[in-house]
């Protein structure tokens, strides 16, 4: 493990006051994200990193998901399912993400 | 913990000097989490379980295998795009997050104690348990392939591993001209569009080896369960007079020696025959009691997913009775709503009351054309599931682009489960 990964994980989760609702339904919504853009946003390649991304960016780029005028292969259909508070909150989110390199775990091959 | 088991834990190597850092230094913990089943579910649980509940929450892994093989992107091993160790990873990514592993297979819950019953039978207490056991084939109907060696003939390769290469090695071995039945089972099962994009593989491969080969789907159900459109179009235009589909085909019975099946219409040969049983909630939900839902699937609060039966016992991932489908997206967005919710309950705190979550299905109809099913899904706060939200859907046909993002969502929940 990469020592700034490390710290940059304690300092997202020490940063997060746990436990409270309006807060976990943004960090959890966020954290469906990671499937396709990295565990907080640091993707490990392939599609943007949501890391840090500058607020007024975010939300202009979902908005343009939602109305078509960034044509898009798969984020089209997350935009239009969420509310704008929804989108706001997780603009104010992704960009307090500290930006990290992603971390791909090593396949053990053979077969 | 008895001394046994906590030599145990020692003994997978990962806790030295990790192991009950607060339960020896004497702060109190504020509770341990066991989550039993590292797959997509369990793996993503015990991870964020650490991220958001920081250092006062103890929490233990306990998983039988010591490798973590991919159901995701395993079709492609029956295309031969893909190789099985490409898919093949162990534990080790989430030994930064001082979890205890324990490489076991449970025997019981002790539920009125909060206990788990080892293999041993060392017992082990929590204060939440978090299942994620994933699926167990149901052979009920199907007895005569309920053994390994019928399964050697027979492959359900619906568990990534060695089915999965073994399945490959009859493909290769198939004749040109030959037949490949494959049956599906009514759903709901582990991954709706899964059986349809196998279909798919073992088309790309027969048509670059064995072009006179053909393909009948045995599908269960009345049509096609998942991205039937785009299916349909992709096998008439990829692979024209290959795939015949034959609808409400329930196997009824298997001549394992012969490779024969049979319907409630007619008898189909084959010369590779794959067939995906039914399936239920892993072992340990059933004799634990919580797969109340047709003896096979367990009810839960979307907002914990405590089950319904059982206080104190969270389910996860592909066991968790619902309309949503079974894949590792879902499995690891469940696991993070669980982990919030887990957290918020031993702080005190009520989870939160309306959780949203995305879901993505990629699927691959050769070895670069992919093509996606995609939703938000929502809490609805009068039915208390989740459903899907306005504004999700297919894409309109596979393409190079999405293959290159199927390629790279796998890249990234593998790194967001295991690292
Ligand atoms: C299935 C994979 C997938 C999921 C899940 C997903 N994204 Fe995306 N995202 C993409 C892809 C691919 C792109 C590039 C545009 C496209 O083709 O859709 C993208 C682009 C974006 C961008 C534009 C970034 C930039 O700087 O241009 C934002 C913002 C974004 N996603 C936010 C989100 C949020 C927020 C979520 C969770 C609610 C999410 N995404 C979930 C795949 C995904």
């Amino acid at each position: 493990m990469s020592r700034r990964l490390a710290i940059g994980l304690c300092v997202a989760c020490c940063a997060l006051p746990t436990g409270v609702s309006g807060d976990d339904h943004v960090r959890v919504l966020a954290a469906s994200c990671a499937a396709c853009h990295g565990t907080a946003g640091n993707s490990v390649g392939g599609t943007p990193k949501l890391a840090g991304l500058d607020r007024s960016h975010f939300i202009l780029q979902m908005q343009s998901f939602r109305d078509g005028s960034r044509p898009s292969s798969v984020m089209h259909h997350h935009a239009k399912g969420l509310t704008l508070q929804e989108i706001e909150q997780l603009a104010d989110h992704f960009a307090t993400q500290p930006r990290l390199a992603g971390q791909a775990p090593r396949p053990l091959g053979g077969m | 913990m008895q001394r046994r088991t906590f030599l145990k834990l020692l003994g997978t190597g990962v806790v030295l000097g990790a192991f009950p850092k607060a339960s020896w230094s004497g702060v109190p913990v504020q509770g341990r989490v066991i989550v039993v089943g590292g797959g997509y579910a369990g793996a993503t649980a015990a991870k964020y379980l650490r991220l958001w509940g920081g250092s006062r929450l103890e929490i233990v892994l306990i998983e039988k295998g010591t490798t973590f093989v991919s159901c995701p992107l395993s079709n492609l091993v029956l295309g031969g795009s893909r190789r099985i160790g490409e898919l093949t990873f162990n534990y080790a990514g989430l030994d930064r997050y001082d979890i205890k592993r324990l490489h076991d297979e449970i025997q019981a819950v002790d539920a009125d104690k909060r206990q788990l019953v080892l293999s041993d039978g060392d017992r082990l207490g929590y204060d939440r348990l978090i299942l994620a056991p994933g699926i167990d084939f149901v052979y009920d109907g199907l007895p005569m392939l309920a053994s390994a060696e019928a399964q050697a003939i027979v492959p359900h390769a619906w568990k990534a591993g060695p089915q999965t290469v073994a399945l490959r090695q009859q493909l290769e071995a198939m004749p040109d001209g030959g037949t490949f039945v494959i049956s599906i089972p009514k759903a709901p099962y582990r991954c709706p569009p899964g059986p349809y994009e196998r279909v798919s593989q073992v088309a790309f491969y027969l048509k670059g080896a064995k072009p006179k080969s053909k393909i009948i789907v045995l599908d269960a159900n009345p049509e096609i369960v998942s991205k039937k459109g785009l299916f349909t179009r992709a096998w008439a235009e990829l692979y024209p007079g290959m795939v015949e589909y034959r609808p409400n085909s329930q196997a009824m019975e298997v001549d394992v020696a012969r490779k024969i099946v049979k319907t409630e219409f007619e008898r189909v040969r084959a010369d590779v025959l794959n067939v995906i049983p039914p399936q239920r909630a892993g072992r340990i939900a059933q004799t634990a009691g919580l797969a109340n839902i047709d003896k096979r699937w367990c009810e839960v609060d979307f907002l914990s997913y405590e089950s319904r039966v059982v206080s104190g016992i969270h389910v996860i991932g592909d066991a968790v009775s619902s309309a949503l489908p079974k894949s590792a997206h879902m499995a690891t967005s469940q696991a993070k709503v669980c982990a919030a919710a887990v957290v918020a309950l031993l702080a005190g705190n009520a989870p939160d009351p309306q959780p949203v979550f995305a879901n993505t299905c990629y699927s691959f109809v050769t070895d670069r054309l992919a093509m996606h099913i995609a939703h938000v899904y929502r809490y609805d706060t009068a039915k208390k599931i989740m459903l899907p939200a306005e504004g999700g859907g297919v894409s309109e046909r596979p393409t190079e682009q999405e293959g290159q993002y199927a390629y790279w969502w796998a890249q990234n929940i593998w790194s967001d489960t295991l690292t």
